[in-house]
């Protein structure tokens, strides 16, 4: 029973990701890889139409196919409204959905659905249910929608939570501070900019998908693809009318999350399809499905409006922000205010402030949670105006930047005012490392070399530009993470997360936080996350906060372990806890130099003597979202003649405070950094004119490709978080909020137009030439 | 199963395999109904590069491609590489560098990689990036996985391959 002693896994180390090398050889570890003999295939009809009431809808045709086991549609399940949005309790999303509705609202939209022993059988089932829809007007961009006369697309009498249903606003903010007014009438210089994001989506590699099956206890099994267990249970719960108890919600590996497997989509349906036919029922969504039917970002109009006194201190800020919500309100609201509480404290020196907006909705596909959550909106206006400032006072962007940020030990206003589709709390920003990211980020790129010199060669042109970005580490006053940890009779470990890894090595930095507390490397410690039935509760992932929420519970859960584990060496070796210390694998009193191996506590408290279990679970509730800062460089060339964009350099500079694992935190930027690229310079979603989206497949809508991508630099400038587990904080979504703000900025370094409108495609960049 | 299925043989992962296939059944549904869960859809179009496998020592996807069509030929996925317990050094470079995130499009990535060093043992890394053009990952921006595939071709030349 020797255990080995060298401390290897802790903190700041880039120990081997848990799940790293099972997934290099291809283990069976995802949701779909686990074989149900004799599973049905759940299937979805999705509506033709943009907006239509369904007149009828007659399965019998669809029932009667061979092997087909059940269709469920309006007629035969309870109206419950809900939202999908898959948050904590009380949802702040509308309840705007229920899981099959009289009327349609996208082209996509969920009609009924069908389980059968085939794909062959369901698919013919699909094509024989037959729906007579009576189409309604429809419209698709936010004017349209609030027009005077707009169709009213929630017209339900049964729906909750709504702001103004009659004018189809799912959600509205106005945050005033100070006197507007004023402040502008107080500026030196002004500027304003209108910037807009268009529908995107996340893309995850692994498409949505789910199996529901009953254990043999007659218990229902959700194994899914999510990225909230916790609150999948209870929504199907409510659903379906189950009891909590008799359902469990397992999340294995996880193809990718982004914020699109926060939307409890599938979940309700195949938990449906198998209550009704009591067999098991695997779904899994084509990409075009996944393209056309899931969620996208929310795609956002804002202007930015800046008022600055002559040496460039911000003086006056006004934000205002239209988000198409698409056909359903999920994360509407909670984004719009995330467009100005992630952006706006970031320039705390302004005295006037005014952020206001609304979220819309329209029959286009439902905008839900995307990694970025509104600040990336946020920031791509307030990173263009910037510049713009900064040009027209006649300063380096840099300078402008370096001028006005937050800095430790400050507050904003912001952060009282506004949180995630409420009033926020105070904070102060305890850490922020902004300006060496600035400045270690200037150099990396050769900022005042290249500012000063542009290149040019032959029709292409060169530029640098800059953005910075501050998100956020959880939701302040409501997500809650637990973890328990239970020693094993060896000394080795347990670890019990309902922390959700989506591929982001939680699992690996959660381990590691323990290992550090309790002495030992992370290879003595097995993780287990995300299930129901064995793990604690975690409000899941998404907020950029498994690291320091969840980390924090672990963290707290791994010393009241240790305690346990001193009071044990305590009765070997007859000192007192006091004077016992804790460290590479055993327990060594400070007194007698002795010292007792984790074995050996682990074996007494098992077998020995008082024998009781080694354990401890503990929880976390965010008390402050501590913000991670970056900053963006980039250097495009833009090519006159064809319009293309070509980003040559990437570097990002980021305080995520401490880095638990450097490797995990760099990949977080990187992926970010690059999805944003995606967002600047080659993903759009288009529709036709009937609504309809066009490119339905990654042949047409494109996601940057190996090839695609730059040098990209990444830098981690580390702070200590006081308030986060070894000083951490988080990393996950500050890397996406700069990148299209970054590669606007560069373009107008380089050739001098202004491209607001993403993505920058060459047309868009070529029209701006020729208005110049 | 109905009359029109065939019967084949081909190798996997240097095993005989004497299998019954549907008409029209993709290569991708054959394999993952022989156990190799590694080859995962994540299109179904031949566009994203997750069900890539080794057809004769030839990157091929797996979801576009005819079960039919491997008659008699050798097919290769991650698992005939290496196991946990003995991996293949391109899947330890895979996990050394960072390269894995989510793993979803890691089986296809490594096999394209063994592919491309099978032909070129020292590519620049503009090189890697042009070959994995196929090969989509949403979660590591590529760099990494460039990084990791510069390595593995290092561990190839120095001979610590086996």
């Amino acid at each position: 029973m020797a255990v080995e002693s060298k401390r290897k896994g802790v903190v700041g180390e880039n120990v081997p990701k848990v799940d790293g090398i099972s997934l290099a050889c291809g283990r069976p570890k995802f949701t779909m890889d686990m074989d149900f003999p004799g599973a049905l295939i759940g299937r979805i009809l999705y509506s033709p139409h943009a907006h239509a009431e369904i007149v009828s809808i007659d399965a019998s045709e669809a029932e009667r196919v061979p092997g087909v086991a059940c269709v469920l549609h309006f007629g035969n399940v309870p109206r419950i409204p809900f939202t999908t949005a898959g948050q904590g309790w009380p949802e702040p999303s509308p309840y705007d959905t229920v899981l099959f509705d009289r009327k349609v609202r996208y082209v996509g939209d969920r009609v009924a659905a069908v389980a059968a022993e085939t794909e062959e059988a369901a698919e013919e089932a699909l094509r024989l249910i037959k729906v007579e829809y009576k189409a309604l007007p429809a419209v698709f961009t936010t004017d349209a929608a609030l027009a005077p006369g707009a169709p009213v697309i929630h017209d339900e009498p049964d729906a909750e939570g709504i702001y103004e249903a009659q004018r189809n606003i799912a959600a509205a903010v106005d945050v005033p501070i100070g006197d507007l007014e004023e402040g502008f009438s107080e500026s030196d210089a002004i500027v304003e900019a209108t910037c807009e994001l268009p529908f995107s989506q996340h893309c995850t590699l692994e498409p949505h998908c789910v199996i529901a099956y009953f254990d043999e206890d007659g218990r229902l099994v959700i194994r899914s693809s999510t990225q909230v267990p916790f609150h999948v249970r209870r929504i199907v719960s409510r659903l379906l009318g189950l009891p909590m108890e008799r359902i469990r919600v397992v999340k294995p590996r996880i193809g990718g999350g982004f914020g699109s497997k926060q939307e409890v989509l599938l979940e309700p349906v195949a938990a449906a399809l198998a209550l009704r036919t009591g067999r098991a029922v695997r779904m899994f969504l084509t990409r075009e499905e996944v393209l056309v039917s899931t969620r996208t970002i929310q795609p956002a109009w804002v202007r930015v409006k800046l008022g600055a006194k002559r040496d460039g201190t911000l003086h006056a800020v006004e934000l205002e922000a239209t988000l198409n919500a698409g056909a359903y309100g999920a994360h509407s609201g909670t984004t719009l205010y995330n467009v100005g509480s992630k952006s706006l404290p970031l320039y705390n020196k302004a005295r006037h402030v005014r952020f206001h907006g609304k979220a819309v909705y329209t029959n286009l596909p439902v905008s839900g949670a995307y990694r970025g959550y509104g600040a990336n909106q946020g920031f791509l206006a307030l990173e263009v105006g910037m510049d713009m400032l900064a040009e027209k006072l006649g300063m380096d962007p840099l300078e402008l930047r370096l001028k006005n940020h937050i800095q430790p030990g400050e507050t904003s206003p912001i952060f009282e005012r506004l949180g995630e589709g409420r009033e926020g709390k105070p904070q102060i920003v305890r850490s922020c490392a902004l300006e060496e990211c600035l400045k270690v980020g200037a150099e990396r790129i050769g900022w005042y070399e290249k500012r000063r010199n542009r290149r040019r060669e032959g029709t292409w042109a060169y530029g640098v530009g800059l953005a910075c970005a501050m998100q956020g580490s959880g939701i302040t006053g409501v997500d809650m993470g637990a973890a328990t940890i239970l020693m094993n009779e060896d000394g080795s470990f347990r670890l019990l997360v309902g922390a959700t890894d989506l591929g982001t090595g939680s699992d690996t930095v959660l381990a590691q936080i323990a290992a550090e507390v309790l002495g030992v490397p992370v290879e003595r410690i097995s993780v287990y996350s995300s299930d129901t039935d064995f793990t604690p509760f975690d409000k899941g992932a998404y907020a950029s906060s498994t690291t320091y929420v969840s980390g924090n519970a672990v963290l707290k859960a791994a010393q009241e372990v240790k305690g346990q584990i001193l009071e044990v060496a305590s009765e070997i070796l007859g000192d007192q806890v006091g004077e016992l210390a804790l460290q590479e694998g055993k327990v060594v009193s400070g007194r007698s130099g002795r010292a007792v191996e984790l074995w050996e506590v682990g074996h007494r408290a098992a077998y020995v003597a008082n024998q009781r279990q080694i354990g401890a679970t503990a929880s976390f509730l965010c008390p402050e979202s501590p913000p991670p800062f970056a900053a963006f460089f980039c250097e495009v060339a833009v090519d006159t003649e064809t319009g293309v964009v070509r980003v040559e350099r990437f570097v990002v500079a980021a305080d995520c405070g401490v880095a638990i694992h450097p490797k995990l935190a760099e990949g977080q930027l990187e992926g970010a950094v690059v999805q944003g690229i995606g967002q600047a310079l080659l993903e759009e979603l288009r529709f036709s004119e009937r609504g309809s989206c066009v490119n339905r497949t990654f042949f047409d809508y494109r996601i940057p490709t190996a090839a695609d991508v730059p040098e990209i630099e990444t830098i981690l400038v580390p702070t200590e978080e006081p308030t986060g587990p070894f000083g951490a904080k988080s990393v996950a979504e500050v890397g996406i909020d700069g990148p299209v703000p970054a590669i606007s900025n560069a373009i107008h370094h380089a050739v001098g137009v202004r491209l607001t409108q993403a993505p920058f495609t060459p047309e868009r960049v070529l029209k701006a030439l020729r208005e110049r | 199963m109905t009359d029109a299925n065939l019967k084949i043989y081909f190798e996997l992962n240097g095993e005989e395999q004497y299998v019954e296939i549907e008409p029209g059944e993709s290569l991708l549904s054959l394999l993952r109904s022989l156990g190799m869960k590694s080859v995962k859809e994540g299109c179904g179009t031949g566009e994203c590069g997750a069900c890539t496998v080794l057809l004769d020592g030839r990157a091929v996807r797996s979801c576009i491609t005819f079960a039919a069509k491997v008659r008699g030929r050798k097919v290769t996925t991650v698992e005939g590489l290496g196991t946990v317990d003995n991996p293949h050094p391109l899947q330890e470079a895979f996990v050394k560098a960072g390269a894995v995130q989510c793993g979803y499009c890691t089986p296809g990535m490594i096999l394209t990689s063994y592919a491309l060093l099978s032909r070129n043992p020292n590519p620049t890394a503009k090189e890697v990036r042009s070959y994995l053009v196929g090969n989509l990952c949403r979660c590591t921006g590529y760099k990494k996985i460039v990084e990791a595939v510069l390595v593995a071709a290092e561990w190839k030349r120095e001979g610590k391959w086996r």
